[in-house]
Formats: structure tokens, C-alpha cells, sequence
């Protein structure tokens, strides 16, 4: 990865200044025109780099407080087709496979956002009926402790 | 939390538009003004609204760390219920923590390391070791959800 990519990448990370031309004052500070500034943001989307760029929202705020982590057992050879599933729910913000541990069998991950903590459980019922997965756990956050973004 | 009468249509109609499709351009807030008709300064005003309500908490890269040459993974501890506040923030030292929470179960804190070297990563899980409380390292496998987007 470059060095400006990086620079631009710090720079905006924080988030942008809510001003007609926020990447201006930016651009400038690497050398660059504002038009390279958003062409190399693109670019790292489409390479992967960033998963995105843009809003950050506070859930909270907004009402959504149940927060839910369904832990799956899958069959290793259903996983693909689990996964894709449970990922084409709204209500779940982030599905991943993870590596399983000798005293844990849980192996997919999805991140269930709601309003109350029985619309999460309604959702966690509905993803097991469509995936056929019926071995799971729903672990709410009980405390925040911290969340940021993660920085470089 | 914010009391959903303060949030008016155009307050919605952006949150669900900046979480994903944020313009990359040189005046981005104008080209979203574009998009639901309203002017620069309107989409300005709103998104200070939003973010002094925490509703927007900023716009900016959602960074992906294995991409850009880090490395990161799940822990999940278990601690005893008298020592979770101390050993929370003993956790929260660490910069390369982006989330920590405490969910119930056996093991009940769990939270996201990412590191920017597989070296750095080891020694921040070395430390935490020392802690002497038994935990689970849960790396990712496969993605198959990343996004965010919560409809308002």
C-alpha cells in the first residue's frame, strides 16, 4: 500500500469536516488535487482496502440498543450456503466464519441488530429456520466497554 | 436516545444514504442534495443536526485491516464477575482494541484485537495471557457479510 493512500487514509479517518469541500484542506496536505484525493478513496474500495467509505451510526442513538452475537455451529460443508443466507438478513450487520476451539463448537458469527432484545431473538428463530441451523447461541451485550473504529 | 419525532424525512433519507453510497467527489454533500432535493447547505445543516444527536458518529473509511496488512481476531475470556470491570480496562489499554463487551455465558468478555504485524498481534495476546484467565482466540476464516447499513 503507498504512502499517500496511508496519509489520506489517517487524514480521514476521524472523519471528514462537514464543509462544502472536505476533502480540499486534505488534498492539499498530500501534495495531490481533490480529484486524486476521492479517485484513490474509490480505488481502495474497489481493492478491497476499505470496506466502505462513508457514515458510521451511532445505533444507540437511534433507538437500535439490542445488539445480539448469534454464535452458529455449521457443518463445515454447509457453511457456504449458511453464510449466504444469514448475510442476506437486514437486521444482520456483519457474518463471518471463525476458527473453531477445542471447547467451542460455534464456528459462523452474525452481529443482529434491533430495537428490543426480542426482536433480535425473533430474527436469530427466523435465520435458524431458514438455514436449517439449529444448534445456537444469542449473546447479547450486557456492557460496552469500548467501541471505536479501528484506526491504523 | 434520540426521540424519533427530532428526525424529520430528509434526516432519514440521509442516514440511509451516507452509510453506503457517500458520493466520492469533490463536493459530495451537494451530490447528495442532488439526489433527494435539497440544497448543499440543507444536507450540511442536517448532517451537524445528526451527528450532534450521535445518530452519525463520522463519515469516513471503514477500514478492512487484513487488507491493508494487519492482523486481527476475537477473544473471548472468561473472567470472574467480581474482577470483569478491572480486567475490562485493563483490555481497553490497548490501542489495537476496537470493541470489548460483556456478554453472558461462560465466557462472558469478548472483544476484537487488530494489530498492525502478526508480531504485534502475538504480544498483545502474550499480555493478555498474563491475565491468567482462560480465553479463546477466535480468527476470522471467511467474510461473508462486512457491511453496515440500518434502515431508519
Amino acid at each position: 500500500m503507498n504512502v499517500i493512500d496511508m496519509q489520506l487514509i489517517k487524514l480521514t479517518q476521524n472523519g471528514i469536516k462537514l464543509v462544502p469541500e472536505p476533502f480540499k484542506k486534505i488534498a492539499l496536505e498530500l501534495d495531490i488535487s481533490e480529484e486524486d484525493a476521492v479517485q484513490r478513496i474509490g480505488s481502495m474500495i474497489d481493492r478491497g482496502i476499505l470496506r466502505r467509505f462513508g457514515a458510521s451510526i451511532g445505533h444507540r442513538a437511534l433507538g437500535i440498543v439490542a445488539n445480539a452475537m448469534c454464535v452458529w455451529n455449521v457443518p463445515d460443508e454447509r457453511i457456504e450456503g449458511a453464510g449466504a443466507i444469514m448475510a442476506g438478513f437486514d437486521e444482520v450487520s456483519h457474518c463471518y466464519e471463525r476458527a473453531r476451539c477445542p471447547d467451542w463448537d460455534y464456528n459462523l458469527y452474525t452481529m443482529v441488530h434491533a430495537r428490543t432484545k426480542e426482536e433480535c431473538e425473533h430474527i436469530a428463530q427466523e435465520i435458524s429456520r431458514a438455514t436449517g441451523i439449529s444448534d445456537y447461541m444469542i449473546l447479547f451485550s450486557e456492557k460496552e466497554f469500548k467501541k471505536t473504529g479501528v484506526r491504523i | 436516545m434520540i426521540d424519533q419525532k427530532e428526525l424529520d424525512d430528509i434526516d432519514r433519507q440521509l442516514i440511509n444514504m451516507v452509510q453506503l453510497d457517500f458520493p466520492l467527489d469533490s463536493r459530495p454533500f451537494r451530490t447528495l442534495g442532488e439526489q433527494i432535493g435539497v440544497s448543499e447547505e440543507a444536507v450540511i445543516s442536517h448532517l451537524k443536526k445528526l451527528t450532534e444527536l450521535g445518530a452519525i458518529r463520522r463519515i469516513g473509511p471503514i477500514i478492512d485491516t487484513r487488507k491493508i496488512g494487519g492482523f486481527s481476531t476475537l477473544i473471548a475470556m472468561r473472567v470472574p464477575e467480581h474482577e470483569i470491570g478491572k480486567v475490562a480496562m485493563q483490555i481497553n489499554g490497548f490501542d489495537e482494541v476496537s470493541h470489548n463487551y460483556l456478554r453472558p455465558g461462560t465466557y462472558n468478555l469478548w472483544f476484537t484485537v487488530s494489530a498492525r504485524s502478526k508480531s504485534r498481534l502475538l504480544e498483545i495476546l502474550s499480555e493478555i495471557k498474563k491475565t491468567g484467565y482462560p480465553f479463546l482466540d477466535l480468527p476470522v476464516e471467511r467474510m461473508f457479510k462486512i457491511g453496515v447499513r440500518f434502515r431508519v
